[in-house]
Order: C-alpha cells, then sequence, then structure tokens
C-alpha cells in the first residue's frame, strides 16, 4: 500500500516524542544555562601555569626554557626569559619567565605545549564561557592570569594532577638525597678547593 | 489566441529548441553556510527545471594547510589534521601516523593498535550516522532524522572527550601509537554505546528505508556507473556504492584489520538510494568490527618506546600512508629531507575525488536533485579545500 512506509516511520517518531515523557534515554537534551553537565574529566581547552604553594610568582613551576613557544603550531605563545635566577620550589636557583603571554584566541587546544614541558608546569584548563568584548586585550592572558595553584589542577583533573604529583615528590626526593650525599661529601673536598685557590693566588703573586 | 499566450511565448521562445539555446538560466547555488556542508557554490545552468551544465566551485575554505605543515615539526602537524575532515579527526590522525610510522619504520604496540581501529570505526559510525541524518535534512526531512543522528553522535563524542580531552579535534594519534590509554571504566562504557548502536539502526530503518518519498527522490537519482567510478579515481561508500568492491581495509589490511570478521557491502545502482543504504550496512559492519575488537584488546604499552616524539626527524626518503577514512582512500604523501619538519606534505582527499563527478551526476537531472545527490557524496569542505 502506498504510505505504509511513512506511516511505519511516523510510529517510530511517535515512540520517542512520547518515550521522552517516561524514559531517561529518550530525552537527552539538557536546558543548558539552569542545567549543566557534569565536566568529563580528560576535556582540555586552554592552557593554564602551575604553581605550587600559596604565591604564584614564588611557586611557579615554569623555568623558561621555552619549549612550548618553540613546538606551540599556531604559534600563541610568547616568552621572555629572565635576566636574573630565582629560586624555585626545590629551592634551586633558575631561570623564570618575565613575561609569558598566550593568546588563547590563536590556541587550538592541541595540548602540545603540556606534552612537550619537561617541567610538568604548563596544564589544560577546562573553563568556559570565556567571551569578551575587548577585541584586542580580552583573550591575550598574561602570566598573573594564567598561574593557577596546584590545587585547582588536582581539582579539575584529578588522576593526571595525582600522577604528576607523585612523580614531582619523588623527582625532589631524590634531589635532596643527591644533594644531602653530595654536602656530607664535599665538606672535605671544600677545603681542598680553598687550598687550590690559595695555591692559585699564590702562583699569580 | 489569448495575448497571454503570445507575450508567454515571446519569453520564452517560439518552441523548446529555442528555449535551450537562448534562455537557460545560469544560477549560483550551493551551501554557503559553513554549518551546512560547508563553503561551497556550483555554477548550475538551467533549462527549466533540468541541470544543463554545473561548474564546482571551490577553494573557500582553502587555509594553506599543506604549506603550514612544511613549516611544522612531524609532531606540530598533528593537530592540524584534525581540521581536515573536522567530522573524523581520528583518522585524519591515523592516516599522517601511518604516513610518518612507515617514512621512520617504527613499529606499533598491540594495545595501540586495538586502540585505533576501536576509535577508529568509531569514528566511522559518528560519521556515517550523521550523513545519513544530514541527507535526510537535504531532502526535506528537517530536523527528526538528523537529531536522532545527532543523538546517538553525541554518545560517540562524549566517549572522545572522556579518551582524547576533546569533542572532535582529538588530536589522540601519535607517530609509534597512541597519546594516552584508556581512562578506567571508558571501555565498559564504549562497549554499551556499542551494544546499544544496533538499536538505533534498526530504528532508523523502519523510520527511514521503506518510506516512499525517501524512495521516489533518491532511487536513479545521481546514477555512476562502476566504469564511472573507476575512471574518476573514487574511493570508500562512493566506489562501492557503484559495485567497485575496493575496501582498503580488506586490500591493504593496514593496522591489524586482517584479524576481524567482516563484510564489504557493495551496490547495485549507484543512484543516491545505494550510497544512503551503502552507509546503513556499513555501521552494521562497523559495530562487528567493534564488538571484536573490544573483545580481544589485550593489556601493555600504547607508545613504542623508541619513539623521539620531540625533535623527531626521520631520514631522508618519501612515504605514502592511505587507510580507509570513512569517506574513503584518505593518503598522505610525505617527502623527508632528514631534517625536524617534512619537506613536501600532501594530502589524498577522498571528499575532493568524489566529488570530480558531480557534473556528470548531476546532468539531466531537476534543481532539487543536486542537493541530495552533493549530500549523498559526503563532502567535508576542511578537506576538499585544505
Amino acid at each position: 500500500m502506498l504510505g505504509e512506509g511513512i506511516l511505519k516511520g511516523l510510529t517510530e517518531t511517535a515512540r520517542n516524542f512520547f518515550g521522552s515523557y517516561v524514559d531517561d534515554e529518550r530525552l537527552t537534551t539538557v536546558q543548558y544555562p539552569e542545567e549543566r553537565l557534569e565536566q568529563i574529566e580528560a576535556t582540555r581547552d586552554f592552557p593554564f601555569l602551575v604553581y605550587d604553594g600559596e604565591d604564584w610568582e614564588k611557586g611557579m613551576r615554569c623555568v623558561s626554557c621555552q619549549i612550548c613557544e618553540k613546538e606551540c603550531p599556531p604559534k600563541c605563545i610568547s616568552i621572555e626569559k629572565s635576566k636574573d635566577k630565582k629560586p624555585d620550589a626545590t629551592g634551586k636557583a633558575q631561570f623564570y619567565p618575565a613575561k609569558f603571554d598566550i593568546d588563547i584566541s590563536v590556541c587550538m587546544s592541541c595540548q602540545i605545549c603540556v606534552e612537550v614541558c619537561p617541567f610538568d608546569a604548563i596544564k589544560m584548563d577546562v573553563v568556559y564561557e570565556l567571551s569578551t568584548e575587548d577585541r584586542f586585550g580580552g583573550l591575550l592572558l598574561n602570566k598573573e592570569q594564567l598561574s593557577k595553584s596546584n590545587e585547582y589542577y588536582n581539582k579539575i583533573h584529578p588522576t593526571e594532577a595525582g600522577a604528576v604529583d607523585a612523580a614531582l615528590a619523588a623527582e625532589r626526593e631524590k634531589a635532596r638525597q643527591a644533594a644531602a650525599a653530595k654536602a656530607a661529601e664535599a665538606k672535605p673536598a671544600a677545603t681542598a678547593v680553598v687550598g687550590a685557590a690559595a695555591v692559585e693566588r699564590d702562583g699569580t703573586k | 489566441m489569448s495575448v497571454l499566450t503570445d507575450t508567454t511565448a515571446d519569453l520564452l521562445g517560439s518552441g523548446a529548441e529555442d528555449r535551450s539555446g537562448g534562455q537557460l538560466l545560469e544560477i549560483s547555488m550551493g551551501p554557503q553556510h559553513p554549518s551546512t556542508h560547508g563553503v561551497f557554490r556550483m555554477d548550475v545552468t538551467l533549462d527549466g527545471e533540468k541541470v544543463v551544465k554545473l561548474k564546482p566551485v571551490f577553494g573557500y575554505l582553502h587555509r594553506n594547510h599543506e604549506k603550514i605543515a612544511e613549516k611544522e615539526s612531524y609532531l606540530g602537524c598533528m593537530p592540524y589534521t584534525d581540521r581536515l575532515d573536522y567530522f573524523c579527526s581520528i583518522t585524519n590522525n591515523w592516516a599522517y601516523a601511518l604516513a610518518v610510522e612507515s617514512l621512520a619504520g617504527i613499529k606499533v604496540p598491540e594495545r595501540a593498535e586495538y586502540l585505533r581501529v576501536i576509535t577508529g570505526e568509531l569514528t566511522r559510525l559518528q560519521n556515517h550516522a550523521s550523513l545519513v541524518g544530514f541527507l535526510m535534512q537535504d531532502m526535506g526531512a528537517s530536523g527528526t532524522p538528523l537529531m536522532y543522528a545527532f543523538r546517538e553522535r553525541e554518545k560517540i563524542l562524549d566517549l572522545f572527550e572522556a579518551l582524547t580531552g576533546a569533542r572532535m579535534m582529538c588530536n589522540y594519534m601519535r607517530f609509534g601509537g597512541c597519546r594516552v590509554d584508556a581512562p578506567a571504566g571508558w571501555m565498559q562504557q564504549a562497549q554499551k554505546v556499542v551494544d546499544a548502536f544496533p538499536r538505533f539502526l534498526d530504528e532508523f530503518e523502519r523510520m527511514l528505508v521503506s518510506n516512499e518519498i525517501l524512495m521516489a527522490r533518491t532511487q536513479g537519482v545521481g546514477v555512476v556507473t562502476t566504469a564511472q567510478a573507476v575512471n574518476a579515481g573514487f574511493s570508500g561508500p562512493m566506489a562501492r556504492a557503484s559495485g567497485v568492491n575496493y575496501d582498503l581495509r580488506k586490500v591493504d589490511k593496514y593496522g591489524i584489520y586482517e584479524r576481524f570478521a567482516f563484510r564489504v557491502p557493495l551496490g547495485d545502482h549507484g543512484d543516491v538510494y545505494d550510497r544512503y543504504m551503502l552507509r546503513v550496512l556499513e555501521m552494521r559492519e562497523s559495530v562487528e568490527i567493534l564488538k571484536q575488537a573490544m573483545r580481544d584488546i589485550p593489556a601493555g604499552p600504547i607508545m613504542d618506546p623508541g619513539t623521539k616524539i620531540r625533535g623527531f626527524r626521520p631520514k631522508a626518503g618519501e612515504a605514502y600512508g592511505r587507510i580507509e577514512a570513512p569517506k574513503g582512500e584518505l593518503g598522505f604523501y610525505l617527502v623527508s629531507d632528514g631534517s625536524g619538519n617534512p619537506y613536501r606534505f600532501r594530502v589524498r582527499p577522498p571528499s575532493l575525488i568524489n566529488l570530480t563527478l558531480l557534473e556528470d551526476m548531476c546532468i539531466g537531472q531537476n534543481v532539487a536533485d543536486i542537493v541530495i545527490i552533493l549530500g549523498s557524496v559526503d563532502i567535508v569542505l576542511g578537506e576538499v579545500d585544505r
């Protein structure tokens, strides 16, 4: 019979329509601004800089090695290396970024910066609703705007951040032990150096 | 004889023969909005309702993909490939990774191969689901079939987000494996989606396959013969709908595809209806592959430990990597001069080559048929224009 296929199709539509009142499986939409879906853990959008402790300037993990700047495919990262060194979280003197800008209107959220960073200093954020009226400066984030605490990172990506924290703690423990061993070894060596310097001074005389 | 008839005769010429000589109408049509099939234009010459000439005009979405890649590192090219066919970023990654792997002779671990098959076939499912939805939308069934298809696609995109972090621009594969392993619970979630997928296909078939309007609009429209398809270099569902038995998963057996039992559906007539049905049937086969892959996936590493991701410099040479992407044969041709970035980077996009016969498909058809013929080719302009 002509039209049978159409009728058969319409029963399917009707089943979906009435089903949406009783079956959650068929009701798949969410009333967005009022209702929000839970964030999926692996979600990424824009990069941010992680710092340890309370003070973002003191605890910043970034040592301005500029690998991410070089590897970024759309070249949205701009870094200026500092002239002097400051102690980082472990107390070792390191360079720090005098300027660290990311133009997130250029960023394509590929997370290659995260992959190549050897210091776990740059990670992906999950922020959204970022529209702004400022066309030029609004999406150009500076060092301060990019800095977010390790606690925040642990909150948004708990599994990944846990693994990073464990790896960093192990690395720091190893560095501390190595430093302690070196210090114990360095005592007699230090006198020798002083002795050598004295000899040298004598030699120049 | 009335005045009206005289005027009409003046307007149209005295007879049909003259009309085709002097009264052709040239119009510019096409999906102009990026959220339709893409930014594309066709210069169509019409004789009444019939198409006599059609000239596709593309390049509106050209973004210098191949030239940009020559300035990027091998790793930096990977996220750009996501943006070729933005519906199927994972298969694009796969083809590029395959090209780099054959350039540098990298072996991929077992588990990574399985993850590639699983994500690749999920990509095929969501691409074909949204394609049949869009085809119905083009035919005038505004909304319903498309939204049903998008409902299913959404579940697969959620899986992608949980695995790779992004819904569409996944940037998932690396030469030598995959970027991340499946998180806890992901495989069970994926299993659930795959198990529920045939229900959607049944529903979709009940809703549309025997629909009289659909049959009247699609059967015998936009026919491509087997010889034409072979001559034009068609690949993928477009070639198979015309009866060309050519599926790279069977021909090349790249990755681990020889381990899975699946059939390759073929069309008889090469019309729009065959192309539509072929995609529905292919989705069923993809579900079969997914079930086998999820059953057999081993534990183990997902990256080849010897591969350097950063500062990767393959030795000088050339390589071509190709896969059966949802739209056809997607190939990457790379020439290396031993430096950190490709010397030459060329993409063989299936959409562009499947689009070359558009004029032959459309000539003699009605204006309204152009839209569904274009819809059945399954183009994404990100890939056509690059």
